[in-house]
């Protein structure tokens, strides 16, 4: 049996993330409000798709949430990937919980609550600093 | 008293005015441009162009005084969430009062520790339920943080409790009879008390001794 991890939200983070992770081997499911964003994950997507919001229980449930290894609240809402982290983390006991927080002072502030804060414009951040930094070194 | 009302529509306008009204120190703060111009015009100063869920506005609003009490009114769960626990949490709000739009995202509220929360669905589903019941056990009121609610049951002949005293019923522990509506007239339920048909009786318990209650008042 195969590790199961559910992704929340299928923009282009989630649907590359749901191939990425599918090519390692994972058991993705896709959980995504809106219909045609899943067309995002091409038509030879084989794995299973929940339509619906990822703070509604019932959706977390029919994804399989109680049974997952890992749970990645990845929609392009940083409050309802901070909701739905905790959700999963507290509610559903999901081992490993990763959460897509645009702000990095919503990412500070809720670093440490049992699961991991992703922030893509931090890593930006950091990334074109260190950019700037290295381009100093060189030209001094 | 000084109060942040975050979220700028129909309800937070209004408790804005009416704590405005009442000389008590508030800002609110609405994210949307448009609104918040209009807005601006009726409580000037008091207004604050911003998304409530980043730390830079709320500090802007003042949350680090900390305010008496932030109001967390938006049309969004999520966010009155996280406005609720980043109040609380990072900057010792004590007292945060959040919106449920959607009955259904209570219980992300009651498991985050998000409380009191105001959810006028449910509300107006409860003033429904008592005005016409279509059950014969009615939620009065619900104490979240206590774990209790105040039911109310009406008693039919076919209640297997019709003729028996309170202290004969079988009631598990963690409920209570707390009076009896009989011809007009409520009294407190006493060990002694009586239950005839038509009684209206309310009690008292904890929610998951519900179908316990149910069973011993109504027989199903």
């Amino acid at each position: 049996m195969g590790m199961k991890v559910v992704i929340i939200g299928c923009g282009r983070v989630g649907a590359a993330l749901a191939h990425s992770l599918a090519d390692d081997g994972w058991n993705v499911v896709v959980v995504e409000m809106k219909e045609e964003n899943l067309s995002r994950l091409g038509p030879d997507w084989r794995h299973p798709l929940v339509l619906g919001h990822g703070m509604d229980e019932k959706v977390l449930e029919k994804a399989g949430v109680a049974t997952a290894d890992a749970l990645i609240a990845a929609t392009d809402g940083d409050n309802t990937n901070l909701v739905v982290a905790q959700v999963a983390v507290q509610r559903y006991k999901v081992p490993h919980v990763a959460a897509r927080i645009q702000d990095p002072a919503r990412a500070d502030a809720y670093a440490g609550r049992g699961f991991e804060v992703v922030s893509p414009v931090k890593m930006a951040i950091d990334g074109l600093a260190d950019f700037a930094r290295r381009a100093k070194g060189d030209g001094g | 008293m000084f109060a942040i009302v975050i979220g700028g529509g129909k309800v937070g306008a209004n408790v804005t005015r009416s704590l405005a009204e009442r000389d008590q120190e508030v800002v609110l703060v609405e994210s949307k441009a448009s609104r918040a111009d209009t807005l601006e015009s009726e409580f000037g100063h008091r207004v604050i162009h911003g998304d409530g869920t980043e730390l830079y506005v709320l500090e802007q609003a003042g949350v680090t005084r900390p305010p008496d009490i932030v109001v967390a009114v938006t049309g969004d769960d999520e966010d009155n969430l996280v406005i609720a626990q980043l109040c609380r949490e990072r900057y010792g709000v004590e007292k945060v009062i959040a919106r449920v739009n959607d009955p259904r995202n209570q219980a992300h509220f009651d498991l985050l520790g998000v409380t009191p929360t105001v959810c006028p669905t449910q509300r107006i589903m409860a003033l429904i339920e008592h005005e016409v019941p279509q059950h014969a056990l009615v939620h009065l009121l619900e104490l979240r943080k206590e774990n209790l609610e105040i039911i109310e049951v009406e008693i039919d002949p076919k209640c297997p409790c019709v003729g028996k005293p309170v202290n004969e019923l079988g009631l598990p522990t963690g409920a209570k009879l707390i009076s009896v509506l009989r011809g007009g007239v409520a009294e407190i339920a006493m060990s002694s008390t009586v239950l005839e048909v038509g009684d209206q009786v309310l009690a008292i318990l904890e929610p998951e001794r519900e179908g316990e209650v149910r069973k011993v008042l109504l027989g199903s």
